[in-house]
């Protein structure tokens, strides 16, 4: 059973529409891949169809955990099996405590008649809070309610140090994140970074690539993964923007 | 946070609630309603006479109303009042020890966790089996300072004249057609006096079961706090889930004399086919404070609108209320706030959640005459719909006249959407526990407001409808 993250060949669309056209990579246990790619070109469509959003049909393909189909399993299956998104947009819940969403979430993990520790839960969260440089008030707070863009992408990167998974697709953590914020963030991934972790970290522009450095860089475009390489990728990008990709491959076809 | 000893004492799990014990009653006033029915009760109980004259005056008013079907929804016209059953006892007069109280009888109330609760943090329980009481008990250092807590029955009986100044008088017999059934073939209920200054510490509780099928429950509840005396008390109720529907139409009334303070919480789970058509309404002399804290959960329609006449100066009104319609259900809740003096003050806070086909209605009424002064109302109805088929309707009603009082009025609705769940259920809940963490924090700033141990209970009983709800 290979120790992965392996998407192959997956197709997708909303309403008819194919967004996902035939898009394949792999990311091995332990390593950091990034997804670069231009507004519209599917980047978010992709890590919502991971976790299992019903707006969107997978027409074909598959996509391996450790071997795996997480297509299998529903939404909550996934997450429980170790599959965790930070969402470019993550969503309000009015009324509900950031502290008791995180721990409705960690008992969702255990197995029934077993309850959470709440002094170690809380110990543990106020710890991670703190390398996010997170007031101690965002608990009592409802979850991303009245929260600045930044505050609701360090929300993200809090719960996913609580729920620990196996593979994280962080999809535009860096959007709304001024420098100081990002270099948080991105101390906060760094540390989660470990032989037994994979990540696959969606960005618009280089910079968050320079904190977090990648294994690998993909770049996408309509749908597909069109290049693949080292980190210098990244670099090559920026300086040269999208559509030298674009061109090349209108140039190859 | 509760400790675990008093999260399993307020545990009542909802099909903890769904058994019944095979019927053997050896009173019986059999099915449908005449005179010869509440001659029957009336025998059975021993009652004065100025009682029966209540009862059939009561009848015939019933008679001559006609359904409020012009306003209500029409799923009334399907009670069938000829075939139900208006009282059934067997025989217990209640015991003031859960040792006397008949095995199955006893086995009901254990099931639901009642004598363990009593034990944790009451100060008296009551628990009626369907028509009459089999258990009442108030603490020993509470009857020491003359409070009394006894049945509808005993309490008419007993202490006369205590009671029948105010019984009936609150809510008029002609009220509406479901305050009149029920003064016809009242059975059970509590009766409370709490003496001047004296203040209860812990509530007072009432259980209401109904076990058997076609039946009526009528339970009538007046409790009385006189000057500067305090109490909360506490209802809860369940019933199987049969085929056939069964109706509870209760009449509850609360005179709270100068100063005093009432609390009055209902946590209500009836299974979904009965219909629960309840009158409250209090009376709030100079002062004095009444407090409804009504949660409706479950039941096939729910018609209730606690209220609070506010007769004396400075008297304070307020209905706090949680309405949950799941799928097939329609929860018709509200409040009524009557000022009738100068300088009172009324206050609603109605969420009502809707659930697939569930179906939720406030109505609110409050009324403020022109020659008042200085009187105010708050009134905030929201509304959360699960899913697009729900159904909420608001109909306020704040007749306002003269120009010396200030109201304000908000209403809200608003949904759970499909990624509010998705997003939740990427963090691992299921979709019961997405759903159930989303209507506990809408109705959260509200339980807050409630005795630590029945927010737990209400929390648990969402968490037991949502689960029902995505089956
Ligand atoms: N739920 C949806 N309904 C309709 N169109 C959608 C939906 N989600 C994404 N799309 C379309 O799919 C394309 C890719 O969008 P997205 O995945 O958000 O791109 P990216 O994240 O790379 O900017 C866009 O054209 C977008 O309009
Ligand atoms: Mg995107």
């Amino acid at each position: 059973m290979s120790q992965s993250l392996k998407i192959e060949n997956l197709h997708a669309s909303v309403e008819g529409t194919e967004i996902l056209k035939g898009l394949s990579l792999e990311i091995p246990k332990g390593e950091v891949h990034a997804i670069m790619g231009p507004n519209g070109s599917g980047k978010s469509t992709l890590s919502k169809v991971m976790a299992g959003h019903e707006d969107y049909e997978v027409t074909e393909g598959a996509v391996f955990m450790d071997g795996e189909n997480l297509l299998d399993l529903e939404i909550d299956e996934r997450s429980r099996a170790g599959f965790f998104l930070a969402f470019q947009y993550p969503h309000e819940i009015p009324g509900v405590s950031n502290a008791n969403f995180l721990r409705a979430a960690l008992q969702a993990r255990l197995p029934k008649g077993e309850e959470i520790d709440a002094v170690a839960f809380y110990k543990d969260m106020y710890e991670k809070m703190d390398s996010l440089s997170m007031d101690r008030k965002f608990t009592g707070r409802s979850v991303n309610d009245g929260f600045s863009g930044g505050e609701k992408k360090r929300n993200e990167i809090l719960q996913m140090m609580m729920l620990e998974p196996k593979y994280a697709v962080l999809d535009e953590t860096d959007s709304g994140l001024d420098i100081d914020a990002l270099k948080i963030v991105a101390e906060g991934v760094n540390r989660m970074r470990s032989p037994e972790r994979g990540f696959l970290v969606i960005t618009h522009y280089q910079r968050l690539l320079d904190y977090i450095v990648p294994d690998v860089v993909h770049v996408m475009s309509d749908g597909r993964i069109v290049k693949t390489g080292g980190k210098d990728l990244a670099l090559e990008l920026e300086a040269k923007g999208y559509d030298w990709i674009t061109d090349e491959l209108v140039a190859t076809a | 946070m509760p400790d675990s000893a008093t999260l399993e004492a307020v545990n009542i799990d909802q099909d903890a609630g769904n058994f019944s014990y095979p019927e053997d009653y050896q009173h019986d006033a059999g099915v449908g309603l005449s005179e010869a029915t509440i001659d029957y009760i009336s025998d059975v109980k021993g009652e004065a006479d100025w009682i029966r004259e209540f009862r059939k005056k009561a009848l015939k008013i019933f008679e001559g109303k006609p359904m409020p079907t012009n306003w209500a929804t029409k799923d009334l016209e399907n009670i069938v009042f000829e075939n139900i059953r208006y009282y059934l006892s067997k025989g217990q007069t209640p015991t003031r020890s859960w040792d006397e109280v008949p095995d199955d009888v006893k086995q009901t109330f254990e099931r639901l966790g009642i004598p363990e609760k009593e034990r944790k943090f009451l100060s008296g329980v009551e628990a009626q089996f369907d028509s009459e009481a089999a258990y009442s008990n108030v603490k020993e250092e509470l009857s020491k300072e003359g409070v009394i807590f006894v049945n509808s029955t005993e309490g008419l009986r007993e202490h006369p004249e205590l009671f029948r100044k105010w019984f009936g008088k609150v809510i008029p017999t002609g009220d509406n057609k479901f305050s009149a059934l029920n003064s016809a073939v009242f059975s059970g209920g509590s009766f409370i006096y709490v003496p001047p200054g004296v203040k209860v510490k812990h509530p007072l509780q009432a259980y209401f079961r109904i076990n058997a099928e076609n039946f009526g429950q009528f339970e009538r509840t007046l409790i009385i706090v006189d000057e500067g005396a305090e109490v909360t008390y506490m209802e809860g109720c369940t019933a199987p889930k049969f085929e056939t529907s069964t109706l509870h139409s209760a009449v509850v009334e609360l005179v709270a004399m100068k100063d005093a303070k009432i609390q009055y919480i209902t946590v209500q789970n009836w299974s979904a086919n009965v219909f629960n058509l309840v009158t409250k309404r209090g009376m709030a002399h100079e002062n004095a404070e009444i407090r409804w804290i009504d949660c409706n959960i479950g039941s096939r329609l729910t018609m209730k609108y606690p209220g609070v006449i506010m007769k004396g100066r400075k008297a304070r009104g307020e209905v706090i209320s949680i309405a949950l319609a799941n799928d097939g259900q329609h929860q018709d809740t509200g409040a009524k706030m009557i000022h009738a003096a100068d300088e009172t003050t009324s206050n609603i806070v109605a969420k009502s959640i809707s659930v697939g086909k569930g179906r939720s209605t406030y109505r609110g009424q409050v009324h403020i005459p022109k020659h008042l002064k200085g009187c105010k109302n708050n009134t905030e109805c929201d509304a959360l719909l699960i899913n697009s088929s729900s159904r909420t309707d608001t109909y306020p009603a704040i007749t306002v006249r003269g120009n010396q009082h200030a109201t304000q009025h908000e209403a809200s609705v608003s949904q759970v959407s499909e990624d509010q769940i998705f997003y939740m259920k990427q963090r691992g809940l299921t979709e019961a526990a997405a759903m159930s963490l989303s209507v506990n924090g809408f109705v959260n700033d509200l339980v807050r407001e409630f005795p630590m141990e029945y927010s737990v209970e209400l929390k648990r009983l969402i968490d037991m409808e949502m689960e029902d709800s995505v089956g």
